[in-house]
């Protein structure tokens, strides 16, 4: 059994909590033993994100002090696995041991599915339209991407495949932004929100029930359109569809 | 430090998407672009050692660029051309300046240079008397309207035939209400063909330059640089010193790349290798720095210089897609132009690294792998270093900072946001004083976080 | 002077640590048949490819094509095109090109991958022909076609001084709404005819 150290971004415990929650559920049902390090509190990502790495500093301190005693940290949030692995390095230079934190963070999805090897069986039968979060397929490469001539793969859809039901529909655009960015989504509000309704078109035109991901930025910047225009799709991070398809 | 000046992309790109039905028309015209790419690309099973391959290639000529200058510059000699160096845009526009007025030259074709538009060259030779035609179709058309292109490779691609249409009725003469592209281009076409005929010069930029033999390429699928360069007895090619690579054979690399990664085709209608003037004509090569020899200085951003503008970045980038390349307000736009155009002016384009939601996608298209979406991260910290991030994000980061340094300040506001939030009336919660909430509902409060629930599941509470 | 020391003094100053210079050896895509790929990358471009034996009959199918058969001024570099009347080496001024109708000229050889073929001054004097004719014809041997554009700078030789292009298919443009428009600047159709 893997001790895993479960990292939950600092807007997921605040305001999605099921999500954490069927993360911890689903990495527990596929072989690990969950441990929840309160002294964490947020990867500094966001303030990284705006250039004030000076402000992110203590944040990436705290969090690479959390969890230095784990061999496995995971994240249900590939942005924020992102930041770990790819810019704390360059946040805190000559750091060994943030350097170590790097290699060491997973996101949930690479983690259930290279680590675990994970193959969850249930029921959903809903359509969804899988959205690909940015920092997870092009920093993380949890899938190939529609931009580069390379072998076909994508970790998540395989995590859901082998649910019954679950349609996945098909969208114009598999791989486009959809405009969160963190602080571009308040910098640029017109583009940000102009990305996400055109992300919300495409799933509704492939007859999607819910859009699903595996970053709770996109799926909280997307939700916040739909809920303000009143429409019927709902959002669902894959570890809650997972969770649900198999309680 | 003004923040009104940061502000300016996300202004002029609030008014680009208020045009909901030209937003959506810009935004799919020019992604179809993208898919034209796509499908060049995937009959092409090499493209991504291709691309590794151009990458390396370009790598090793910047790191050996003043000996490939220097050796470019004697083989470009010894086939009769003439070498300049220009330190700056002033330098560049003063040599072309002094080679037309010393030949006499009042009427100049031009086409498609990036770098004549960064050096402004178009109204200093314009204010010296000299009439300077723009003969690429859309630069033509921008040109008429005083405009500057939005797009490196389409320049007009931001406007509609109609308008086109309507500005040829009023420049070319053409019939009110003709919208046809294929009459508006032949109309284009004999006006122009009479500028070639009359020109007393050619400009044109340089696509390549090749060290081992001195030659200039020069690609177009107009047939303007060719048109302008073989009729006149001057031919002036303007290059920036990026633009070498070392041997004749590199070009199946670059060329096999540029035409599909820009337009989606395998290559451009005319690909140029000028090797010398033609007899009895003269050939003169300006090479420029303007800028690019700082960009080379810095490490976390020389690999901009491998850039062959493309703009397969610009036409897969949602923000340049749903904003225009004149909301950029520089040159070249997009995530390449967001990175160059804060080393020229950094105060002033300060907003362009923020002109982007980080999503990686121009990283991937780029044919030469150059690393855009971490380099526009980069800019930001050095912005913000240089006290060139707007007031409101500074503050913002502060604030954010220091609840979250602390477990205590973080559980205390995080608790107090979601009691509070739910209580407050809609109209102090959503208001101009909440960007967020402009177009989208705030997130639905949970009661308890997940590290709550998770300490009573551990302590066996329900 | 100055600038260029100037410049060359700015950038020896920083110049990154050195990284080797690629090679590569029988690399690219190929074809079953190049002659046939070749045929369809020109339709691609926008021109239209002829296959023909031998050059005796290349006269013959050139009268196939109406904007050769009624053309008035037709420039050829290539022997054997009997309505050729303008004696393209002994036109003083490329200017007077101006009403050029056709212009048949030869490649040295082509490229399955991108229908281009290479052309060079060696066999094109006054090479402001091939662009203000409003029509062109280019005869490549098919024995030259290469697969891809590697193979064919191994093979090509590049004027120097002088002059040579890559030329593929009609001009042509797509800057008004994207809208693909064949006959820019340049000619306004291009046949390409494989000999062998």
């Amino acid at each position: 059994m893997l001790d895993v150290a479960l990292f939950v971004p600092c807007y997921v415990d605040q305001l999605y909590p099921r999500v954490a929650l069927a993360a911890a559920e689903l990495l527990e049902r596929h072989g690990a033993r969950v441990h929840f390090p309160e002294a964490q509190i947020c990867c500094g990502q966001p303030m990284a994100n705006s250039g004030c790495n000076d402000d992110a500093r203590p944040l990436a301190l705290n969090l690479v002090e959390t969890f230095a005693a784990f061999e496995y940290v995971v994240c249900p949030s590939g942005s924020c696995t992102s930041m770990v692995r790819n810019h704390y390095a360059a946040l805190l230079p000559g750091n060994e041991a943030a350097i170590a934190l790097g290699r060491k963070t997973y996101e949930l999805c690479e983690f259930l599915h290279d680590v675990l090897k994970a193959q969850p069986k249930g029921r959903f039968a809903h359509r969804v339209g899988l959205h690909a979060s940015c920092h997870g397929l092009r920093e993380l490469r949890l899938g190939s991407g529609s931009e580069r001539l390379v072998d076909r793969f994508d970790k998540v859809r395989d995590l859901l495949s082998g649910i019954d039901g679950l349609e996945l529909v098909e969208l114009q655009r598999p791989d486009e932004c959809c405009g969160f960015g963190g602080t571009f989504a308040i910098a640029e509000e017109a583009v940000s929100c102009a990305m996400g309704k055109d992300r919300i078109k495409d799933h509704e035109r492939g007859g999607a029930e819910i859009i699903a991901g595996a970053d709770m930025s996109c799926l909280m910047h997307l939700d916040g359109l739909l809920r303000r225009d009143r429409n019927p799709m709902r959002v669902m991070h894959v570890a809650e569809i997972l969770r649900e398809a198999q309680p | 430090m003004s923040t009104t000046q940061a502000l300016e992309h996300a202004d002029k790109a609030a008014a680009f998407v208020a045009d909901e039905e030209r937003l959506q028309w810009h935004d799919k015209a020019v992604y179809f672009v993208r898919s034209k790419r796509d499908r060049a690309q995937s009959a092409v099973p090499e493209w991504e050692e291709l691309r590794t391959l151009a990458s390396q290639i370009k790598a090793h000529a910047l790191s050996r660029l003043p000996e490939y200058l220097e050796q470019f510059e004697a083989a470009a000699q010894a086939t009769g051309a003439v070498v300049h160096w220009a330190r700056d845009a002033a330098e560049h526009n003063q040599i072309i300046l002094e080679l037309l007025n010393s030949r006499g030259v009042k009427r100049l074709v031009k086409s498609k240079s990036m770098l004549t538009e960064e050096c402004h060259l178009n109204p200093f030779l314009e204010a010296n008397g000299i009439e300077v035609v723009d003969t690429d179709l859309g630069e033509r058309i921008v040109q008429f309207l005083k405009q500057p292109p939005s797009h490196i490779v389409m320049p007009a691609i931001h406007l509609k035939k109609e308008e086109i249409g309507d500005l040829f009725h009023d420049k070319l003469g053409t019939p009110a209400g003709l919208s046809d592209p294929i009459q508006l281009t032949y109309a284009a076409r004999l006006h122009l063909r009479e500028k070639f005929l009359a020109a007393q010069a050619g400009l044109t930029g340089v696509n390549f330059a090749i060290a081992e033999t001195g030659g200039l390429v020069v690609c177009t699928n107009e047939g303007n640089a060719d048109l302008g360069t073989s009729l006149p007895p001057l031919h002036i090619a303007c290059m920036g010193v990026e633009k070498i690579i070392p041997r004749a054979k590199d070009l199946s690399v670059f060329l096999r790349l540029l035409a599909r990664s820009a337009t989606g085709q395998p290559i451009t209608t005319y690909t140029s290798h000028y090797h010398g003037p033609r007899p009895g004509a003269e050939l003169h090569i300006v090479i420029v720095d303007h800028g690019r020899s700082k960009i080379l200085a810095r490490p976390e951003y020389r690999n901009s210089l491998k850039c062959i503008r493309c703009a397969a970045c610009m036409n897969t980038c949602p923000v340049y897609r749903r904003s225009g390349g004149h909301s950029y307000g520089v040159t070249v736009p997009g995530p390449i132009g967001a990175i160059l155009a804060p080393h020229i002016d950094p105060v002033k384009h300060a907003s362009l690294p923020f002109a982007s939601s980080l999503c990686g996608s121009c990283t991937d298209v780029c044919p030469v792998r150059i690393d855009l979406h971490h380099q526009l991260l980069t800019w930001r910290g050095e912005l913000a270093r240089l006290g060139l991030v707007p007031l409101g994000k500074r503050a913002a980061a502060k604030v954010t900072g220091a609840i979250l340094a602390h477990g205590w300040s973080y559980r205390f506001f995080g608790k107090l946001a979601r009691w509070l939030v739910p209580r407050l009336p809609r109209w102090l919660l959503y208001n101009r004083f909440n960007p967020w909430g402009r177009q989208r509902e705030l997130p639905p409060m949970p009661e308890k976080s997940f590290r709550e629930i998770w300490k009573e599941r551990r302590d066996g509470q329900p | 002077m100055g600038s260029r020391e100037d410049i060359l003094h700015a950038l020896r100053a920083n110049l990154p640590g050195p990284t080797p210079l690629p090679e590569w050896q029988g690399f690219g895509i190929t074809f079953p048949d190049p002659r046939e790929r070749f045929a369809r990358s020109v339709a691609e471009v926008g021109g239209r490819c002829v296959r023909l034996a031998d050059l005796s009959t290349l006269d013959a199918e050139l009268m196939l094509v109406p904007e050769y058969a009624s053309a008035l001024k037709v420039a050829s570099l290539v022997p054997g095109v009997k309505r050729a009347n303008v004696d393209l080496p002994a036109v003083g001024d490329p200017h007077d090109l101006r009403d050029l109708d056709y212009c048949v000229i030869g490649a040295e050889l082509g490229v399955a991958e991108s229908g281009a073929v290479w052309v060079t001054n060696h066999g094109l004097r006054n090479r402001a022909a091939c662009y203000l004719a409003q029509h062109i014809a280019i005869v490549v041997k098919g024995e030259t076609i290469v697969h891809n554009l590697h193979e064919a700078y191994e093979r090509i030789q590049i004027p120097r001084p002088g002059f040579g292009m890559f030329l593929s298919g009609p001009s042509k443009t797509a800057d008004i709404e994207q809208a693909l428009v064949i006959g820019a600047h340049g000619p306004r159709s291009c046949t390409v005819f494989v000999v062998g």
